[in-house]
């Protein structure tokens, strides 16, 4: 058995752990805040290789296919739906523009959009369809990995001696070590919308403020996300809540009667590629800078990780 | 190249810094397209935005701090006072929207705020119509520089008004003027400096283009053939045909 120390238990350090434990290595996971705080708690959940790559580098896209498989390999529930793409009438020209960069879509027709989401009959004429991604709810997903984790004897400890390897996998507050990492910050809203019934996640495209909704069943929804070049992690703002929330009104109007379950607010890290990456320093392995793609892409970075640690042999996202 | 508060700049390209896919490609269009000038917005990343601040100033060329996002005169110019600070430049672009939806200036607002402004020391940039009283007031406010727009901001559709613009270009031929704001293409900075303008200041076109680099270095080689040809005199347009090749002595075939 090979004894390694990971550092932070968000997305990034249990999907380590959890890779590093299937393929029978012993782990310690520290986290000074006892794990499953920090920004993973506030993504979305979005397994969207294909939507993503519309600004994304081609590695998220081909890197990011594998996660679906990875999480449900991993206990996790996995809606495999697809992901609709809409934009308001005087916005159909974004619609143009993301089709080209997304080619994997499917332009849909008004009774086509009906027949997937019954909920927007008769409020868009046209939408784009990506069959082949999928969407989780990223709090459960990560208790899924604590408690599997807890089952092969480990638990996260928020203090302790580093034994063995270490990989790090800290976010933002690796930042001493990692010279180029910044934040990015974002702010999300959780919803409880009884009145809606949406089965896939719906991006809605709009030249200043782009958003998503992804259902979490029961009638809950969570609505994101701002970017907003700054490395601030305090409470979300007035303006970023304010398009957020005007925005899920224009997709559909029940949503007025939501009652807002939470507001959050974080800052993302990310390299100045937005590349999420695994990086050998002399002293540890870090794996870091998962930006919006956290979920879609700490399955293969884990993966990567694993590998490096294990087999001493060097994949090929690494630098 | 043009001179802007007895600063000359390196290119006629004044780039924002918005919207790009990451840090990396922005500075990827900023290296491959030469810009003279970058452009940077405070409103937003008022608190922790030391980062992304820190990767503007390593590009090393002049920082122009805009007001974009503010609404009325006593937030531009608070932010203004923040841009100084952060910036340590006495530029500021000023931006007093006036309509939420059409990003449109508020001219009152606007020759308010210049005023403020300029007799606090700072180099005001504005970002105007091409209206031609609204500049005169605007240079009676203090400003040496005016930045009228092409079309509403982001909206990538060229000139909406070149006969205006000409008209403010000719009633002011003195000052410094930058089109700023509505841009699309290549072709539509050409025009630009076919007509007579110092510069142009874009971002969507260059930040949300397929490849920004590519599309930042288009613009930079439009820019430079627009000048071109305005340092050139172009000929008048006539009305009818007139061959350039004479067609006495040509032989007359059977």
């Amino acid at each position: 058995m090979t004894g390694v120390t990971i550092l932070g238990a968000g997305v990034a350090g249990l999907c380590v752990a959890h890779e590093l434990t299937t393929r029978g290595a012993s782990v310690r996971l520290i986290d000074p805040q006892g794990g499953l705080t920090g920004c993973s708690r506030y993504a979305g959940g979005m397994l969207a290789p294909f939507c993503e790559g519309e600004t994304a580098v081609t590695e998220v896209v081909t890197l990011g296919q594998g996660a679906a498989d990875w999480w449900a390999a991993a206990g996790v529930q996995v809606e495999r739906r697809g992901t609709l793409v809409v934009a308001l009438g005087r916005d159909q020209r974004e619609l143009v523009r993301f089709g080209r960069r997304v080619p994997q879509h499917r332009a849909l027709s008004a009774p086509e959009i009906s027949e997937l989401e019954p909920a927007l009959a008769d409020r868009f004429q046209k939408a784009l369809f990506i069959q082949d991604e999928a969407h989780l709810d990223p709090r459960k997903a990560l208790s899924v990995l604590r408690d599997g984790l807890a089952r092969r004897g480990v638990s996260i400890v928020t203090d302790g001696p580093i034994s063995g390897q270490l990989i790090d996998c800290r976010g933002l507050a690796a930042r001493e070590d990692l010279l180029k990492l910044r934040g990015v910050r974002g702010e999300m809203v959780i919803l409880r919308a009884p009145d809606v019934t949406l089965h896939r996640p719906i991006r809605m495209l709009h030249p200043r403020h782009p958003i998503y909704i992804v259902p979490r069943g029961e009638g809950l929804y969570m609505l994101g996300a701002t970017q907003i070049e700054s490395g601030d992690q305090g409470p979300a703002r007035l303006r970023g809540i304010a398009e957020l929330l005007n925005a899920a009104y224009a997709l559909h109007p029940a949503f007025a009667e939501a009652e807002v379950l939470e507001i959050g607010a974080d800052a993302r890290p990310a390299f100045p590629d937005n590349m999420p990456r695994v990086v050998k320093a002399p002293d540890r392995i870090h794996v870091n800078g998962l930006f919006r793609h956290g979920f879609l892409m700490a399955p293969a970075l884990a993966q990567e990780a694993a590998t490096l640690v294990l087999n001493s042999r060097k994949p090929e996202h690494i630098e | 190249m043009p001179v802007f508060y007895e600063t000359e700049i390196a290119s006629p390209l004044m780039l924002g810094t918005a919207l790009y896919p990451s840090p990396d490609v922005l500075a990827d269009a900023f290296r491959r397209s030469g810009a003279g000038v970058a452009t940077v917005s405070l409103r937003r990343e008022s608190a922790g935005g030391g980062d992304f601040w820190e990767l503007i100033r390593e590009l090393d060329i002049p920082v122009l701090p805009n007001t974009a996002g503010c609404h009325s005169v006593r937030e531009a110019v608070t932010t203004a006072h923040m841009a100084r600070e952060v910036f340590d430049t006495d530029w500021i672009k000023l931006e007093v929207i006036g309509h939420a939806d059409t990003l449109q200036p508020d001219p009152f607002g606007l020759v308010e705020a210049a005023r403020i402004l300029s007799e606090d020391g700072f180099r005001v940039f504005p970002y105007t119509t091409e209206d031609g009283v609204l500049a005169g007031k605007l240079l009676d406010a203090g400003c040496e520089v005016l930045m009228p727009w092409g079309a509403p901001i982001g909206t990538g559709r060229g000139l909406m008004n070149p006969y205006g613009l000409r008209t403010l270009r000719a009633q002011f031929p003195e000052v410094p003027m930058v089109v700023d704001a509505g841009l699309g293409l290549p072709s539509h900075a050409a025009q630009v400096m076919e007509m007579g303008f110092d510069a142009v200041l874009l971002n969507t076109a260059v930040a949300q283009a397929g490849d920004p680099a590519a599309m930042a270095e288009g613009f930079a080689l439009a820019l430079r053939a627009g000048k071109l040809a305005y340092d050139a005199d172009p000929m008048e347009p006539r009305d009818m045909a007139q061959p350039s090749t004479p067609l006495m002595g040509l032989a007359v075939l059977e």
